[in-house]
């Protein structure tokens, strides 16, 4: 049966024709249009990925901020804190520094006062003497001689006196 | 397909009921009777090759193309004449003469030295030829210019749209589809011979469905055809296997007895290695081959039934217009089909030669 005989003809000009499209198609056809294809799948994934990507890193940033907020509120009640409690410190320190001050110029004006007072008490007991002295020169001018025994004398009759006023 | 036919084969017999019970005495059906239409003739005409392009015959004059005819005769002459000389296989030309033998029937032959008929060395460019070069001029064209687009783009430029997006998202559709899945890792070295062989063989189906001028050729129905096509796999297969490939036919994975001192089961397996092209061969060009000669058959229905009465011959019109449609469609899908089976044997085929070599838990049988 004629069918089923390959005729050589034909067999020849299909292995051109098919050479010839498979060559053609081969070199030129076919495979830019798949690269083309893979690449822009290649692509389209990165693209996502980067999506997503920027995405995460957005709601990274977003929290990231949050956490600044909230860490300055934070320190800010901190430093509030310690501003007051620095401000209380202060207050009662100076109260106590005050108190010494206070405390030590009292004693020493007690002191000085004293001084002062045992000076013008001496003041007054020379003052006394002299005048006693004088007084009593004049009135025993002729009697008594002026003489340190005199003085002595009159300085006991003082002290003598003072302790009994 | 055969159950069309057993359908027809019903009706047919029907309307010979009918025509018994009503005998019908038209004329002119009595006057064509001298006619007879001679069905096998016709389909063998269709689904064969010619050495011009029949297009119509207008009363009683046929319109064809006359196509060139290249012959070596025993004479050891090359011969170029057109075909258009043969006057419808009425004439011969320089010795050659289309022959009405049994042997030789529709074929250019000439007389030897001897007196016998011989076919001389045939390169015409004959009907298949022809519109080969056609198909294939579609082909190409149809895939370059697609190319093209992309050509001059990059990736970001977007995507096709139309007619280019189409055959892109076909051309994808058979890589993703059966290239990669069949074939595995090594997949790209065989992508381009896989989508030439796919889109050929679907193009030259989609164009023999045509019944007019560039199309209606039987070329994937013929087997020089398929034969070439599958010498290709054959090719591709046996010259890009690995290693294990040919360790796995030469010496299999089975009890020693079966290797020596008889190698039977080598011996199965390269006969399997020429199986396997051949039932390709066989295939496309049965499938595609019945699908023409039912369509005709089904056409020719309509010439047959002309005798049995004008009644008789509208209703069987109309049965034949709407079976032909019908089996039209299905040709449709059949013509993906094939080149899709094509493909998709092709690529296990090649998947079955890039093996590496087995893991130890497999090499124990």
């Amino acid at each position: 049966m004629s069918l089923l005989t390959p005729d050589i003809g034909l067999l020849f000009w299909m292995l051109v024709c098919f050479g010839i499209v498979f060559f053609v198609l081969a070199k030129f056809g076919f495979p830019i249009i798949v690269k083309m294809v893979e690449e822009r799948k290649a692509f389209i994934d990165n693209s996502l990925n980067s999506a997503k990507e920027a995405n995460e890193r957005l709601a990274g940033i977003v929290k990231e901020s949050e956490d600044i907020i909230k860490r300055s509120r934070e320190e800010e009640v901190r430093i509030l804190k310690e501003a007051n409690e620095i401000k209380a410190k202060i207050i009662a320190d100076a109260k106590q520094q005050a108190q010494v001050e206070v405390a030590k110029m009292i004693a020493e004006s007690k002191l000085a006062i004293e001084k002062e007072k045992e000076k013008a008490m001496n003041e007054i007991n020379n003052a006394i003497a002299e005048t006693s002295i004088s007084i009593a020169e004049k009135i025993m001018r002729k009697q008594l001689d002026k003489g340190d025994e005199q003085k002595a004398f009159v300085d006991k009759l003082i002290s003598e006196a003072q302790s009994a006023a | 397909m055969s159950k069309n036919i057993f359908t027809i084969a019903i009706s047919l017999i029907m309307s010979l009921a009918a025509l018994a019970a009503a005998p019908a005495n038209d004329s002119t059906a009595m006057a064509n009777t001298d006619k007879k239409i001679n069905i096998p003739e016709v389909i063998m005409h269709h689904i064969g090759d010619s050495y011009s392009w029949h297009i119509a015959t207008l009363n009683g004059h046929d319109i064809s193309i006359p196509l060139p005819v290249i012959v070596r005769g025993v004479d050891g002459k090359w011969h170029l004449f057109s075909s258009a000389r043969f006057e419808h296989g009425h004439s011969a030309y320089n010795g050659f003469y289309i022959s009405h033998s049994d042997k030789h029937s529709g074929k250019i032959v000439e007389i030897n030295a001897q007196g016998e008929e011989v076919r001389p060395l045939d390169f015409s460019i004959t009907k298949n030829v022809f519109s080969l070069f056609i198909n294939s001029s579609i082909l190409i064209i149809i895939v370059l210019l697609s190319a093209r687009w992309y050509r001059n783009r990059d990736v970001q430029n977007g995507n096709p749209k139309g007619f280019i997006a189409a055959v892109e998202m076909f051309i994808m559709s058979v890589v993703d589809g059966i290239i990669k899945p069949c074939i595995g890792k090594n997949y790209k070295r065989y992508t381009p011979y896989l989508l030439t062989a796919f889109f050929f063989i679907f193009i030259n189906n989609i164009m023999g469905l045509i019944p007019i001028f560039p199309g209606g050729a039987n070329i994937t129905g013929n087997i020089a055809i398929t034969f070439t096509l599958a010498m290709f796999t054959f090719f591709i297969v046996n010259i890009f296997g690995t290693k294990e490939y040919w360790k796995e036919i030469l010496w299999p994975h089975v009890p020693w007895w079966l290797k020596a001192p008889i190698p039977l089961m080598p011996l199965i397996e390269i006969i399997g290695m020429f199986t396997k092209p051949f039932a390709l061969m066989i295939r496309l060009f049965a499938n595609i081959l019945a699908g023409h000669s039912v369509i005709i058959g089904l056409v020719c229905i309509v010439f047959v039934t002309v005798e049995l009465g004008t009644a008789m011959n509208t209703g069987m019109t109309v049965l034949s217009v709407i079976m032909t449609t019908f089996v039209n469609f299905l040709e449709i899908l059949v013509a993906y089909i094939q080149a899709y089976v094509f493909t998709i044997l092709s690529a296990v085929f090649i998947g079955l030669s890039q093996v590496e070599p087995h893991h130890q838990h497999e090499g124990q049988h």
